[in-house]
Order: structure tokens, then C-alpha cells, then sequence
């Protein structure tokens, strides 16, 4: 069976979306809650413009219209190591 | 939407949706609003521990039988909610600690909970990758049937099992005002449309608040910022949640490999701010690698804030308001809402089916601020 991939991170397919969004979530935090979309290392940047097409194809709501998970930081992943080598002041 | 309702419930968290699928297996008309999206609050930020070891009586209570409950759920659902019991290790760092921790162990032991007192080398043996020096511990207490679920999972699993027992669930639904005659409420009026009801329970976390005031009732909430972060996945490390009252920071690895935990900033104050500082990233990252230094080589892939609804003695305001009929109180979770839900849906759903109180909804009702004999709940972290 054709499988098309939208989050590599997570590995939910085009089908997993479109049946969550049947399944009533509509909105791309109610999906990222239910899929763990957007979750992963890239934190969103490969699976949630497609997301967001899959949805205005099945909800008929304009992209522009489509509001993006809030930004979680930071924008790339850092080491722990590396932010705790940062003086801790008190 | 419904123009009417036996119960109209405000606050899609899991409260909200655990209290509307308990009304709706009584039978009970039950229509839901939230003002986003389903555990969009407190709910989604959360920890997602479940943990029974507290110094006040109550607490300890309600979480211990609610753990019987999360052990049930999933097959009660019809939904894996990832409910696992790793434990709870509670790093001990003083005397002053370990005499509070003494008496919190024999309170818990009395309620019938399986909790020991760990010495310091005992501590490796349920979490590998601690050091002990490092975290400054001088003992530890340990409870293994306290634990971790998916409060997403958990939340959505109650909507679904509540739509399909015929109650309304309404996302992307402002509540505008309550209406009251004689004392007591009426009408909640949305922006989707007023629907009449004789009882509305005000389970809407931060936002209770705003919502009783539409009432002219006040509620003793302070919303406090609380920031935490999530790594990428690992292999699976350790199973219990560690965390420290002195530090305040609490870790777990989840069901999916990542390591979440959070620990409050020392000069946070409370307010309505969201954003997620760097200041927390540094002194999480600090308190975490020196609790587990071999966690220095892992990557932080996000963080992220939510917030506590905190009363003064850091529990829960539950039950009927003596000033308004049928306006009932599921808030002031003070950050530890998710791991008490099925017991507080219970109490409530007895309270609203059968009329039926008990002595631990009485401890917990919104009186008890009018009293001098507050028992502050000690055993508060994050």
C-alpha cells in the first residue's frame, strides 16, 4: 500500500492525518496533541505546512486562515550540556 | 448547539471532560464549552505525573484513589491513555526534609499506600543515572505505584467516550456571561448562543476566575507561570519521576523516550505572562546535569510554559458556592489537576447526580478560605 510520509519524525503518514481530522480534530495544535506532529527534532518545519494544506483540502479553511502551533524555542536543538555551561546566577 | 442542559460544564481540560463523561454515563444532559481547544490549558502543559505521595491528608486521598482509577481507564475508555506506574523518588536533602518526609510517609502509610524510605545508596537502584553527591541528597522516599499517563490522551479519550454517551462537546466556544435569578444560575450565555441550566460547573483553570466574577463571586486563584522543557528521544533510561521539593524540579522519561521535566525560576512572580524564558533553560539544564550528569550529551528539542491555578493553601476548590445554587467550583488545581481528575469527576458527579457530599468535598469548597485553620499543601514542586 502507498504510504505518503508527512512527518518523518514521528512517522504519520497523509492517511493518519486525514483520519484524525475526520475523526473531529480540526485545528493544528488539537493535531499535533493527537500525533505528536511537530513534536519531533524538526519541530514542525517538514510536516506542518503540509498539515496545513491536508486541511484546507479537507476543511475548505484557507491556509492563511489556518493558525500555526505557537513557536516553541529554542529553533534548533542544543545540547544540555551546552546551556548549562552558562553561569547559573542566582 | 443545545439551547438547554441539565449541566453546562466551562473548560475543555481534563476535569472538564472527565466530570462530562461521568454526568453522561449517569444519563445527565451534558453540554461542554472551551474556549480553544481540548486540553489547549493546563492540561496540555502539564508534567503528565501521576503521584500520591502529599502532606496533606486530602491530597493524598484523592490521588490515591484516583491511581485505582488511571489503573482502569484505558480499558474503561476504550483508549490507551499510556498509563504505567514507574514511581515517584522524592530526593530528600536535609534533616528539616527528612522529618517533614517521616511524617508524610506515616500519613500515607496509614491511608494504605505502599511508600519506603530509600537510604542514599539505595537511590541508583531505582534511578541509574542519578548522582547522589551531584544532587545533594541524604535519602529518598519512593512510592511504585505512583506514575505517568498521556494528559492529551487521557482528555481526548474522555471527549470521545463522553460525544458517544450523547454529551455536547463545544471547542472554539466563548463563554460571554452567566446569568442568575434569585441566587441562583440561569443561563450561560456564549457567543455561539445562550443555553439555559440549572447547574454550571467552572472547571475553565486560569480563566475560573474571570468566569466567577461574571457572578460577582471571587475566587482566591493566582495564575504562576510555569516553564518546562522536553529532550529528544532516548532509549529507555528510568522509569520513576524524580523530583525535589528544595530544587523544585521534577523529570521523568516518557513512554516515547523523551525526558520532560521543569523546575520553577527563583524570582518567577505570578501574573498572565506566557513566554518561555532563557533563564529557565539555563538553570533547568544546570539543576538536571547535576542530578544526572550523563544527560549533558542529550539535546533539548523544545520548551514550552503553562500555568499553575494556584490558591493559598495549593488545593483544589471543588463543590457547590454557598452564595450562588448550582454554580459549582473544579479549579485551583495548583498543578496538580491532571493526577487527581478521576476522583475529583467522581466527587463532583456524586455531588451533582445524587446531591450527595462527603468530608473530603467539604474540606475542599470555597468556605474553607473563610476559616483560620488552612492546611497548606507542603509537597508542591515545579
Amino acid at each position: 500500500m502507498k504510504r505518503s510520509i508527512v512527518c518523518r519524525c514521528e512517522d504519520i503518514s497523509e492517511e493518519d492525518v486525514i483520519q484524525a481530522i475526520e475523526e473531529g480534530y480540526t485545528d493544528i495544535e488539537e493535531l499535533r496533541k493527537k500525533l505528536r506532529i511537530g513534536m519531533g527534532p524538526c519541530q514542525g518545519r517538514v510536516c506542518i505546512q503540509i498539515v496545513a494544506r491536508i486541511l484546507e483540502k479537507k476543511t475548505g479553511r484557507k491556509v492563511a486562515n489556518i493558525p500555526l502551533p505557537t513557536v516553541r524555542p529554542p529553533l534548533i536543538p542544543v545540547s544540555l550540556g551546552t546551556l548549562a555551561s552558562e553561569k547559573d546566577e542566582k | 448547539m443545545k439551547s438547554k442542559a441539565d449541566v453546562v460544564i466551562i473548560g475543555g481540560g481534563v476535569n472538564g471532560c472527565s466530570l462530562a463523561y461521568k454526568l453522561a454515563k449517569k444519563g445527565l444532559d451534558v453540554v461542554l464549552v472551551e474556549k480553544k481547544y481540548l486540553s489547549s490549558g493546563a492540561t496540555g502543559a502539564c508534567g503528565a505525573g501521576i503521584r500520591q505521595q502529599w502532606s496533606t491528608r486530602e491530597n493524598a486521598l484523592l490521588a490515591i484513589k484516583s491511581v485505582k482509577m488511571f489503573e482502569q481507564l484505558s480499558h474503561e475508555l476504550g483508549q490507551d491513555i499510556e498509563f504505567r506506574q514507574g514511581g515517584y523518588l522524592i530526593a530528600v536533602h536535609d534533616k528539616k526534609e527528612m522529618d517533614q518526609a517521616e511524617k508524610n510517609v506515616t500519613m500515607q502509610r496509614s491511608l494504605g499506600l505502599k511508600v519506603d524510605i530509600l537510604k542514599p545508596e539505595e537511590i541508583t537502584d531505582v534511578v541509574p543515572i542519578l548522582d547522589v553527591q551531584g544532587m545533594k541528597a541524604i535519602g529518598a522516599t519512593f512510592c511504585p505505584t505512583d506514575g505517568h499517563a498521556n494528559p492529551f490522551r487521557t482528555t481526548f479519550a474522555y471527549a470521545d467516550a463522553a460525544r458517544s454517551l450523547g454529551a455536547e462537546i463545544n471547542t472554539h466556544t466563548m463563554v460571554l456571561n452567566l446569568k442568575t435569578s434569585k441566587k441562583a444560575i440561569r443561563t450561560v450565555v456564549t457567543d455561539k448562543g445562550p443555553i439555559q441550566t440549572d447547574v454550571v460547573v467552572n472547571a475553565a483553570g486560569i480563566d475560573s476566575k474571570a468566569i466567577a466574577e461574571m457572578v460577582h463571586l471571587k475566587l482566591p486563584l493566582i495564575p504562576f507561570r510555569k516553564e518546562i522543557m522536553a529532550t529528544e528521544r532516548l532509549q529507555s533510561l528510568f522509569e520513576a519521576m524524580v523530583i525535589s521539593f528544595k530544587d523544585g524540579i521534577y523529570f521523568s522519561q516518557q513512554k516515547e523516550g523523551q525526558i520532560v521535566g521543569g523546575i520553577p525560576i527563583p524570582e518567577e512572580k505570578g501574573g498572565y505572562k506566557t513566554m518561555p524564558t532563557f533563564r529557565f533553560l539555563e538553570h533547568m539544564a544546570h539543576t538536571l546535569t547535576r542530578y544526572a550528569p550523563v544527560l549533558k550529551h542529550v539535546n533539548l528539542l523544545r520548551h514550552w510554559t503553562g500555568f499553575y491555578d494556584v490558591t493559598p493553601d495549593a488545593r483544589p476548590i471543588l463543590g457547590e458556592v454557598k452564595e450562588i445554587k448550582g454554580f459549582l467550583q473544579c479549579n485551583g488545581f495548583s498543578g496538580h489537576g491532571f493526577m487527581i481528575s478521576p476522583m475529583v469527576s467522581e466527587l463532583l458527579t456524586n455531588l451533582i447526580v445524587d446531591g450527595k457530599t462527603s468530608e473530603m468535598l467539604e474540606n475542599l469548597t470555597l468556605d474553607r478560605f473563610k476559616g483560620n485553620n488552612i492546611e497548606k499543601e507542603l509537597s508542591v514542586v515545579g
